[in-house]
């Protein structure tokens, strides 16, 4: 691999967005509250200048920073779901953060160096630069879990994310350190071109616990403790951004490590997937069950859904990875459309998380339900929309790789878990109606609109996304 | 190609429809008129197209016709439609249906009117894909599809502990198609296609035919439903608006037979020969077993939903005879139960409307009252035992004489069950319109209105139609079907020779 030492056309998207947020960290400093909005529009522009940085023109493909950073066509998808995500979540933000009167500008930078750091760790090729993308982005995801600093609930999300989330990071910098130990690389490649022989055992020690740190940031089953409480805690925008950028970026880094630094020991990891992908499924689909807040419940299904999506990368394969690359975009959008529903829901200007809040939702607002139903008949997984081919691709690379017990266990589990989502359309549908919600904000509208557009209208011209989520998946191999 | 935008002309139509109905504002009277008229017109307009693709087609050539294609996923997962006269039947049968639930829904359903005729609209759309897809990813699309329609139908719509039944429904369904979803996978990662055309001409290998059978198997058999997977049958039905019985009963449950005929047979050859003796217990079992629950029910529409399961047993069991008199007869079978048991539930919708309630003790009597609903009510009935006459005669003779081909103590067996649905049906009929008229609240019940006659008319005259004159469906299936069978018996013997 050709490797330069710095080169500005391979890290133009985060070296716009690095810049930016130090001059918008400056304008809030200087200009105190009064910049708040001023901030938070320009964090809005700048995501969405790194965006089009990213995704247009014709930037050469490469590697930089003696090959701690990699440009290639799978960090530009990860990174472009990533930058979607955060550039919604804020958008989705505003109307809450004003109406609770938290909205300093610090939320947005501290969203932006969270961005920072999810594309950092998305293009990580080193175990210090994913390392240091992690830290970046989890840093910025502690301060703004405890954002509602007077509510108490808040700060005991912040406090239980931040020791948790500081242990998780001991174990990955355990790991990676016996890894640097047995093998005497820090590289990716370099890893993996020292696993070509027969594997020492402390390489295979130190895979676990790189795993362990990484399964904790996709909250995976054993180490997604922290998630319904963080879930439920954080403000609901706050909740939003856990669920979308950071799971990309995670997701991302823990398929880009397996696949190009432990090929040589595809048969450990895939073990450990395996039983990490069954065990998210199940308690995604079992906890999800009795849940009241709506929060709670979208933190279990995010439990599931990494679950479902890690069915693929136990595949091991290019039809795996590319299996978690569009169920990782396709829960992104179905994410985002949730989210957005869930911060419609306020009743005289006070914001409710009660699922029974949305009970007979169908005729006080008729679209919403609409919209939201298809959000849940998605998250489960029925055709025709969009949720269905997220879950068809996965399990189809399981079946090509002969993994025939867990599609079979994934597949019933998953007819599970449809209960907890359809139990949302019995309420909104079948149900009473409850008082009205007040009128939507623009955003909230046009960001849930959008998405069910999305879900609905995949099946009718998939070929964009599974093309583009191909590319990326050949790029790892 | 000529025509060949029909097919695809069948799936918008409802869909547009839907459309329609979706842009009226309001809430008042009127607009609940207009999103009837316009459901109405849609499904007839449908039917009408169902009709012009009917006369295009050519039942003397066994192959898919009027086939449209397109790149879909990719070139491999395709966008193909087309019939043959396997699905021909099942289609006609889906639109003449839906102008008549619309009309049944009339005045039944005065809540949401607009919501209930953009799902059922948006129904008929998956319910024709289901019979015209000619990709077998596409087909799953739209046979799960179905479920979110038909589970709000139920759950809106429907009776006292419809919650309970909407989910048990859809829940009992998602798990046997997700099966059978892994079972598509696997054929794909063999074939290399989902295209249908290629797989009916694939060879799996037997060991692989066994698993993918049993795949099938899960899905098919809750749809259909067979014995002992039938439970949420009796269920959905007895909570489902009428409308929604009769789409349930007439074309809902056919999907499981259509793919038995579709997929396990012609392609899963040797396994279909292998588990031949299980198809036959449980179609047994089916035809005795649910006959007699039905004698025991006392909820009018619980009794037809038992009778349903058990007319699917002698589809299953026509089926697996493999033999060109016993799948003619399962598909004779299937569409006259579409018509019949469609009609019989729309017979206790009448009543329902009036009375507000299925229990068969609460009637009786209703011939004083309501002569012209009794005569309806008897031709259905005596067709759903399979008098002579009607065409429910004509399926279950062909099923027995297929049955007893190929294993005659099978025929014997299901022999008693037509028997059994004797007493079943004879004794609704007597409970609910002879015996005296002495409950009060039934001595100023109606007898049929217009738009009631208008919708059974139809049905009546198919059924007695097509018990005395059965060519009509039995040409036009008559190449596919015969094409079909030698397909299957030539796979089977090819492997026995290569056995020995």
């Amino acid at each position: 691999m050709n490797a330069t030492a710095l080169s500005l056309p391979i890290i133009l998207p985060e070296f716009i967005l690095a810049f930016g947020i130090l001059v918008l960290i400056l304008l809030g400093a200087l200009r105190g509250e009064r910049s708040v909005w001023l901030v938070t529009e320009g964090a809005v522009a700048l995501l969405g200048v790194a965006l089009v940085v990213l995704l247009v023109g014709d930037r050469p493909e490469g590697v930089t920073f003696y090959g701690a950073f990699t440009d290639d066509a799978f960090a530009r998808f990860m990174k472009a779901l990533a930058l979607i995500g955060s550039l919604a979540t804020l958008l989705l933000s505003i109307d809450f953060m004003r109406s609770h009167k938290i909205g300093g500008f610090e939320f947005p930078v501290l969203l932006l160096l969270g961005t920072l750091g999810m594309m950092m760790l998305i293009s990580a090729t080193d175990f210090i630069a994913l390392y240091l993308g992690l830290e970046l982005m989890s840093l910025a995801l502690y301060v703004v879990a405890a954002y509602r600093r007077d509510d108490l609930r808040s700060s005991e999300a912040g406090i239980k994310y931040f020791v948790l989330g500081a242990l998780s990071s001991g174990m990955l910098l355990y790991g990676i350190s016996l890894m640097y130990g047995y093998s005497g690389t820090i590289s990716f490649a370099g890893v993996a071109a020292s696993l070509k022989g027969p594997s020492p055992l402390g390489v295979v020690f130190g895979l676990v616990f790189v795993l362990a740190g990484l399964a904790f940031k996709i909250s995976a089953v054993p180490f997604h403790m922290w998630t319904p409480d963080v879930y439920q805690g954080a403000p609901t925008p706050v909740t939003t951004f856990f669920a979308t950028g950071p799971k990309m970026a995670a997701m991302a880094v823990l398929v880009r490590v397996t696949l190009t630094a432990f090929p040589g020991v595809a048969g450990e990891w895939r073990q450990i997937v395996t039983f990490i992908a069954i065990a998210s499924m199940a308690l995604g689909s079992f906890a999800a069950i009795g849940q009241t807040s709506i929060k709670r419940l979208m933190a279990y299904s995010s439990i599931g859904h990494m679950g479902f999506a890690l069915v693929g990368l136990a595949a091991g394969t290019v039809e795996g990875a590319h299996g978690v690359v569009v169920y990782m975009a396709i829960y992104l959008v179905m994410t985002l459309g949730s989210f957005a529903a869930i911060l419609s829901m306020r009743r005289d200007g006070v914001y409710v998380e009660n699922i029974s809040d949305l009970a007979g939702l169908a005729r006080t607002n008729a679209p919403m339900a609409f919209f939201f139903a298809a959000m849940m008949f998605s998250m489960a997984g029925i055709p025709p929309l969009a949720g269905f081919f997220a879950k068809f691709y996965v399990f189809a690379a399981a079946m090509k790789a002969d993994l025939y017990g867990l599609a079979v266990i994934g597949v019933l589990l998953s007819a599970i878990g449809a209960y907890y989502y359809l139990r949302i359309v019995k309420i909104m549908y079948f149900d009473e109606p409850a008082k009205a919600f007040d009128p939507q904000g623009a955003a909230t509208r046009v960001i849930l609109a959008l998405s069910t557009a999305l879900l609905i209208f995949y099946a009718l011209a998939p070929a964009p996304l599974t093309n583009a989520a191909m590319a990326a998946a050949k790029s790892l191999f | 190609m000529s025509g060949s935008w029909i097919l695809s002309g069948l799936l918008i139509l409802p869909l547009v429809g839907a459309g329609c109905v979706y842009l009226l504002r309001g809430d008042d009277e009127a607009t609940k008129n207009n999103a009837r008229w316009i459901a109405l017109w849609t499904t007839l307009i449908t039917f009408g197209l169902s009709l012009v693709a009917w006369a295009r087609f050519n039942p003397a050539v066994p192959g898919f016709q009027l086939v449209e294609q397109r790149d879909w996923f990719s070139h491999s997962i395709l966008y193909k439609l087309g019939v043959d006269g396997i699905s021909m039947p099942f289609v006609l049968l889906t639109t003449l249906l839906m102008p008549l639930a619309i009309a049944a829904s009339w005045t039944a359903i005065q809540k949401r009117v607009k919501e209930y005729m953009i799902a059922f609209l948006i129904l008929e759309t998956l319910m024709i894909g289901v019979f015209v897809a000619l990709d077998l990813l596409l087909f799953y699309l739209f046979f799960e599809g179905v479920l979110i329609p038909m589970f709000i139908i139920i759950g809106v719509w429907g009776g006292k502990r419809r919650v309970y039944s909407a989910f048990k429904f859809f829940l009992y369904t998602l798990a046997g198609s997700l099966l059978m979803l892994l079972g598509i996978m696997t054929m794909y990662w063999t074939a290399g296609t989902t295209d249908i055309e290629a797989l009916l001409r694939t060879a799996f290998a037997p060991g692989t035919q066994k698993w993918l059978w049993l795949a099938f198997f899960a899905s098919f058999a809750v749809k259909m439903p067979m014995w002992p997977v039938h439970t949420w049958l009796p269920d959905a039905h007895v909570e489902a608006p009428t409308a929604g019985s009769v789409i349930l009963a007439g074309v809902l449950l056919k999907m499981g037979g259509y793919g038995f005929l579709r997929f396990s047979l012609p392609m899963f050859p040797d396994a279909s020969h292998y588990f031949a003796p299980l198809m036959f217990a449980l179609s047994i079992i089916a035809i005795i077993y649910t006959s007699l629950v039905a004698l025991a029910q006392e909820n009018m529409k619980k009794l037809i939903a038992y009778s349903s399961v058990a007319h699917m047993g002698f589809v299953t069991m026509g089926l697996f005879a493999v033999n060109t008199q016993g799948v003619q007869g399962a598909v004779y079978q299937m569409v006259s139960h579409g018509l019949v048991s469609g009609a019989l539930f729309l017979c206790v919708g009448v009543v329902y409307d009036r009375m507000h309630t299925f229990e068969i003790a609460a009637y009786g009597g209703l011939v004083n009252r309501m002569p012209r609903y009794a005569v309806a009510f008897m031709v259905f009935t005596l067709a759903n035992i399979g008098l002579p006459g009607t065409s429910g005669f004509i399926g279950e003779f062909l099923t027995l004489i297929g049955a007893f081909q190929a294993v005659p103590w099978v025929a014997l067996f299901a022999a008693t069950g037509l028997i059994l649905s004797a007493p079943y049906a004879l004794y609704l009929y007597r409970r609910v319109i002879f015996g005296v008229l002495d409950k009060p609240s039934l001595m100023n019940i109606r007898d049929l209105n217009g738009r009631e006659i208008a919708t059974l008319t139809p049905l009546l005259l198919l059924t007695l139609y097509y018990g005395v004159h059965p060519q009509p469906i039995i040409d036009a299936s008559a190449a596919s079907i015969d094409a079909l069978v030698q397909g299957v018996n030539h796979a089977i013997a090819t492997t026995k020779t290569a056995g020995l």
